[in-house]
């Protein structure tokens, strides 16, 4: 243990703890600005290049950053001596001064980590005048970029390279010119980009944001010759609620389905119905295979998830030789979108073009998954705009609701009803022990002994079991970070020395509970994990938490689908993918 | 021996050729090799010198050799002849034929290619009677001007690799470290940390690989002092390198090299191929079981690329910029590995302490600061180039002596040492011994030994303007205060050189180079406010001058200026108007007594203050005030 002082207080703290950390331990909560971590969750940023944090340690020559000083024994350190104070406020002041400062119309109003420092600090004018750095504006799909209110925090390069391992976006250009950019400053969406977005999630300021499609869906609303349905994502129901005030963790599912109707949506639906649809071919796809390898037939394993967009979009990238690993089902989403435009239309009596697919997700990456060609027919696509859980809170506010004072409700059949198994989606591992559930009873012909398998569960990065289906031992991985998948990946390609079976493959911290739609957590990795407890909760207060038995499912697979992988649903629910590696190869 | 081959034995810095392979010549014409005086035509002074020779059958006799830098850049392309030390100072091609039939062949001097010294105008023919080369002890630059650093046997003769065989047969790493600490040789590059030390940490760190690195960025514009010793001695950095290898246990070599030092390059590619020739690079090193090899990274040429951990990072295709230490490259270095980073001119030294020994190189230089360092003397003064003095050295004998004064007979008015973020330093400070410590103290900094002398003629808020507009430039954009505050104290700096400044910037400006110098991450940014606080504290009352009476008394700030035209020496020939490029002349109804034109005035406010008029102006009617 170190001793030392902080403003004068003894404390004592492990040996290798920052100042900071030791500061907020004893309740000093030095302001920063560039640093950011997910305890727990394998990401940190420090490149302690904000100087906010900056304190005065005695017999030091200059001032220290304390998110990146490690406490020494006997050190004295102040956090708001004059000297600091001055120098942490010169400092906001500079980075202000090259701000656009147009707070009122900014996507991160209220929400800014710049905003709330200016006004701890108290700062009420800027004394620096002069230029301001500016940057062409540019979009994807997904992720809406104005580098001229970049602060150089680089959370999101750390996460776009160590994290994501997409490395899309680095710093370019050099002193006052300096930018976070893809490679010789080309547009996001000629990079490397996944469009998963978690560089929006945790930027500080409103450089990165995400591409607001909130009016699009309000005019089809408002169009009386458009029947407009909506989905809703697992993760969604478990978050909503923070950005209306209620505790992380809090599960919203009925007030949720309530408010969308009094927003105007025709119907209510929920993806976790889609994705037990999900389950039940990607389940038969995983056993077919699994049959095929034990008949000694040449087989692709591990198969992979394909839930997860901006996951797809990476090993389209990155790994065009190993197309074949992933699952050919479409995610929940896509799945939905094309029960609906296939099956639901000619039910509710309207053509195709005039059914309008909405979907609420947790992710920004849905946004471009939404838009891909072979995901629509004759230039439709199967669901036409898809609101991130931050835009589903913002429409309910504009349309003058509050969550909290909805009643509960329930979702529309016959897309609605849904198993716990479809809920744990939104965390990671759910898909894995989703998909587990169904295959061990399909495949064994007997009841699980346990439904809950303990060992795909919580943070760690990669989880590895082994699963005893009835004798045959199925060897599992679940992972998120792309960075986790890449090395999955690179295991592939080297003839899969672990003999996986079958892995589960998330891009955002957590799994889609963690993802960039969703309210933002600015860090707090506590945040995330109650929505991982409320997903469990969730799933353990269902009546059916089992994908095979929902009854809407096996409704729709005897009425309309005939069997799960069978001609129909390959058509509908299948999908396939691309060599998209072309633009990696010119920035390489 | 400064350049003098016949001088005492007992001087310090002597370096008697070891094997004399320079013997079978009888004569020997050294000729300046290096950037500088190659920019001045020297190869086409040795391709003449060679077919004189030739012409004359002498080539047998006399051997012609393109050496590095002499250091004498003011007075280049620089000939000497061996073994009467001839010194002859900017030759040009055609006299190459005139040295030869009156020098060689003759035996006579050609009297008005020597050095003349300046006071008593008599000619001086051998160096080491030139109050350039008097003070100087060269250990650094101890064979730039002597070999041809493109051949090794020179480099041999004249004792090279001798430190690192001694090293290899005679002593253990540890005892080349307790060397190297007890020399108190501290790294040149700028920051001073103590290179024993160094080389101790990164000794201490157990790894599969480490690496020793040599910067050879040289980032600050005004220095070239390292390029002239890759220039003109290669095989001393190579020596050294694998004489840290050996010390801290590393079997590669790095050097990070600018890619705008071709000239460097090419050598120190000659001298590493010749190296592994003769084995002194390689597998098992003069038997001793030693294997050490390097190879070059070139560099794109970013000031801040001189900071160890950004240096690092560019070698490693990373984005050139720092992190924050620890862990140190002590640590984790290239590649994760322990590294040790030394600059050129340090390395340059390590062969010297270790064959002549810790005790004789402390024995030079000022308690804190031992040894020598290499300056780059340039700006307004009689005797621009590189040298090398004794720490403990005043400025005063540097600018006074050697470098000869101020030019043109001016006053001298300030020096800037360190670089773009050293410090402006005064005529109170003449007289300062400097080392490390002292210029600190004085608000400056070694820094990597630019050293740029001022006159009357420079403006010192345009001076601290100049300097801030490099580190903007050259800041890496990390850390705010150095990417946000350089640019706006250039901003201020700006308005008050343009004669918008107010008190209030004054107080703003040193507020902010204060929290800049407090808060910056690496030492660039920590140092980059020093041209302005230095000029802010020793000329204080010229930034008044510029904010209150709207005055340069430099006469360098345009906005500050207006030429006006005196209307009674004015005969209105109407030269002035004609060459204006804006037009802002015109003629008065005023006609001076006995002219028979009307005057002519300038009106200011389309004035560009380019200067044309008073050029145009055979009368003397126009000034600037």
């Amino acid at each position: 243990m170190i001793n030392l002082t902080i403003d004068n207080k003894a404390i004592q703290v492990p040996e290798g703890t920052t100042i900071l950390k030791a500061a907020r331990m004893n309740g000093i909560d030095i302001p920063t600005l560039c640093h950011f971590e997910l305890d727990g969750m394998n990401f940190e940023n420090k490149p302690g290049g904000c100087r906010v944090c900056v304190v005065e340690v005695k017999g030091r020559r200059n001032l220290a950053p304390a998110c990146a000083t490690d406490v020494m024994e006997g050190m004295e350190v102040l956090t708001h001596s004059a000297r600091v104070i001055n120098a942490r406020k010169t400092v906001v002041e500079l980075i202000l001064s090259d701000h656009p400062n147009d707070c009122l119309q900014c996507e991160k109003n209220g929400d800014c980590e710049l905003q709330s420092l200016t006004k701890r600090l108290g700062i009420k004018e800027i004394p620096f005048k002069g230029a301001t750095s500016t940057y062409r504006k540019d979009s994807t799909l997904s992720v809406y970029r104005d580098m001229d209110k970049c602060v150089m925090c680089r959370r999101c390069e750390t996460m776009c390279n160590k994290f994501m391992t997409a490395g899309a976006l680095s710093g370019v250009n050099r002193g006052f010119q300096a930018v976070v950019a893809p490679a010789f400053e080309q547009n996001l969406g000629d990079s490397s980009c996944v469009n998963c977005g978690q560089c929006v999630q945790v930027c500080p300021v409103g450089a990165l944001t995400l591409v607001d499609d909130i009016s699009k869906v309000m005019e089809a609303i408002a169009d009386p010759t458009k029947k407009v349905v909506v989905q809703t994502a697992p993760a969604v129901r478990v978050a909503l609620g923070e950005e209306f005030g209620m505790k992380p963790g809090e599960i919203v599912t009925g007030k949720m389905a309530a408010a969308l109707r009094r927003l105007g949506f025709d119907q209510v639906y929920d993806t976790d119905w889609s994705a037990d649809l999900t389950i039940m071919e990607e389940g038969t796809e995983l056993l077919g295979r699994l049959k095929k390898a034990l008949a000694g037939e040449e087989v692709k394993l591990p198969m992979f998830t394909s839930c997860c967009p901006a996951w797809v979009t990476f090993y389209e990238k990155n790994f065009p030789d190993l197309l074949e690993y992933p699952s050919t089902a479409k995610s929940p989403q896509g799945m939905f979108g094309a029960v609906a435009k296939n099956y639901l239309a000619p039910k509710l009596g309207v053509k195709r073009e005039d059914l309008v697919v909405v979907s609420i997700m947790p992710c920004l990456a849905k946004k471009s998954e939404r838009a891909r060609e072979e995901l629509s027919v004759n230039g439709d696509s199967d669901v036409n705009f898809t609101l991130s859980t931050r835009e589903l809170a913002h429409m309910i506010r504009q349309c003058n609701l509050d969550l909290n004072d909805m009643p509960e409700e329930d979702f529309d059949s016959p897309l609605g009803q849904s198993s716990g198994a479809a809920v744990i989606f939104g965390a990671t591992g759910g898909v894995m022990e989703a998909a587990l559930r169904t295959a061990y009873e399909v495949h064994t012909g007997k009841t699980l002994p346990k439904i809950d398998f303990m060992e795909t569960r919580g943070f760690d990065g990669v989880k590895e079991a082994t699963i005893d289906f009835d004798g045959f031992p199925l060897k599992i991985a679940v992972v998120y970070s792309l960075g986790n998948a890449r090395k999955m990946m690179e295991q592939v390609r080297q003839g899969n020395p672990n003999g996986y079976h079958f892995i589960e493959v998330m891009a955002c911290p957590g799994g889609c509970i963690g993802g960039a739609g969703q309210p933002y957590h600015h860090g707090n990795s506590d945040i995330i994990r109650k929505r991982m407890e409320a997903i469990y909760r969730e799933d353990a207060g269902k009546p059916i938490r089992k994908s095979h038995e929902n009854p809407e499912i096996l409704a729709i697979y005897k009425e309309y689908y005939g069997e799960p992988c069978g001609h129909l649903s390959h058509e509908q629910l299948h999908t396939h993918y691309f060599d998209k590696s072309d633009k990696l190869e010119a920035t390489k | 021996m400064n350049l003098s081959d016949s001088s005492d034995k007992s001087d310090p810095s002597d370096f008697t050729p070891k094997k004399k392979i320079m013997a079978k010549y009888k004569m020997h014409i050294l000729i300046c090799g290096g950037t500088g005086c190659k920019s001045s035509n020297s190869l086409q002074i040795i391709e003449n010198f060679k077919n004189i020779l030739a012409e004359k059958g002498l080539s047998d006799d006399v051997q012609v050799i393109k050496t590095g830098c002499f250091g004498f850049c003011e007075r280049g392309p620089i000939v000497k002849i061996m073994p009467d030390n001839t010194f002859y100072t900017q030759v040009k091609p055609e006299d190459a034929e005139r040295i030869v039939n009156e020098h060689i062949i003759k035996g006579r001097k050609v009297p008005d290619l020597l050095y003349t010294n300046p006071e008593n105008k008599e000619h001086v023919s051998d160096s080491k009677h030139m109050d350039f080369y008097k003070k100087q002890i060269r250990i650094a630059l101890r064979n730039c001007g002597f070999v041809d650093p493109e051949n090794i046997e020179e480099c041999i003769s004249r004792g090279g690799y001798e430190a690192l065989g001694k090293c290899l047969t005679e002593m253990t790493p540890e005892q080349v470290i307790a060397e190297m600490k007890a020399s108190g040789l501290r790294g040149r590059g700028g920051a001073g940390f103590p290179t024993g030390l160094k080389w101790e940490l990164c000794a201490k760190n157990k790894a599969d690989q480490k690496y020793v690195i040599c910067n050879a960025d040289e980032g600050d514009p005004g220095a070239f002092m390292d390029r002239s010793i890759l220039e003109g001695d290669p095989n001393s950095i190579v020596e050294a390198m694998a004489i840290c290898g050996y010390a801290i246990g590393a079997s590669k070599g790095l050097v990070y090299i600018r890619a705008e030092y071709p000239l460097a390059i090419e050598r120190l590619k000659i001298a590493i191929n010749q190296a592994r020739e003769y084995g002194l690079l390689g597998k098992d090193i003069m038997g001793s079981g030693f294997d050490f090899d390097i190879e070059l990274r070139y560099g794109a040429g970013a000031f801040v690329c001189g900071e160890e951990t950004a240096l690092i990072h560019s070698m490693e295709g990373q984005r050139g910029e720092p992190t924050l230490k620890p862990p140190f490259p002590a640590v984790s270095g290239y590649m994760g590995k322990p590294s040790n980073v030394n600059n050129v001119e340090t390395f340059a030294n390590v062969p010297v302490i270790i064959t002549k020994g810790a005790a004789w190189f402390s024995s030079i230089g000022t308690e804190k600061s031992k040894g020598t360092k290499v300056f780059a003397l340039a700006g307004q003064i009689n005797n621009v180039g590189l040298i090398e003095v004794p720490m403990g050295i005043t400025l005063r004998e540097i600018i006074y002596e050697i470098g000869g004064g101020i030019k043109n007979g001016r006053q001298f008015k300030a020096v800037q040492t360190g670089g773009p973020s050293g410090g402006c330093l005064t005529a109170k400070h003449l007289d300062t011994a400097i080392d490390y410590d002292s210029l600190v103290a004085a608000g400056s900094m070694m820094g990597s030994g630019g050293m740029v002398v001022m006159d009357e003629t420079s403006c010192m808020p345009a001076i601290a303007k100049f300097y801030l507009e490099f580190t903007c430039e050259e800041s890496c954009g990390k850390c705010s205060p150095c990417r946000i505050g350089n640019k706006r104290l250039c901003e201020i700096l700006e308005k008050i050189t343009d004669g918008r400044g107010t008190m209030e910037d004054l107080t703003e400006l040193r507020n902010l180079a204060a929290v800049i110098k407090d808060t910056a991450l690496c030492g660039l940014g920590q140092t980059s406010p020093n041209p302005v606080l230095s000029t802010l504290d020793n000329f204080w009352d010229e930034y008044v001058e510029h904010v209150v009476d709207k005055k340069c008394r430099a006469g360098v700030c345009k906005k500050l200026m207006s030429y006006v035209i005196d209307r009674e020496k004015c005969i209105g020939c109407g030269k002035c108007a004609k060459g204006c490029p804006v037009e802002a002349i015109s003629r008065t109804d005023y006609t001076a007594p006995g002219h028979k034109l009307a005057s002519m005035v300038i009106d200011s406010t389309k004035c560009i203050k380019c200067g044309a008029c008073i050029n145009n102006c055979k009368f003397g009617a126009i000034s600037i005030q």
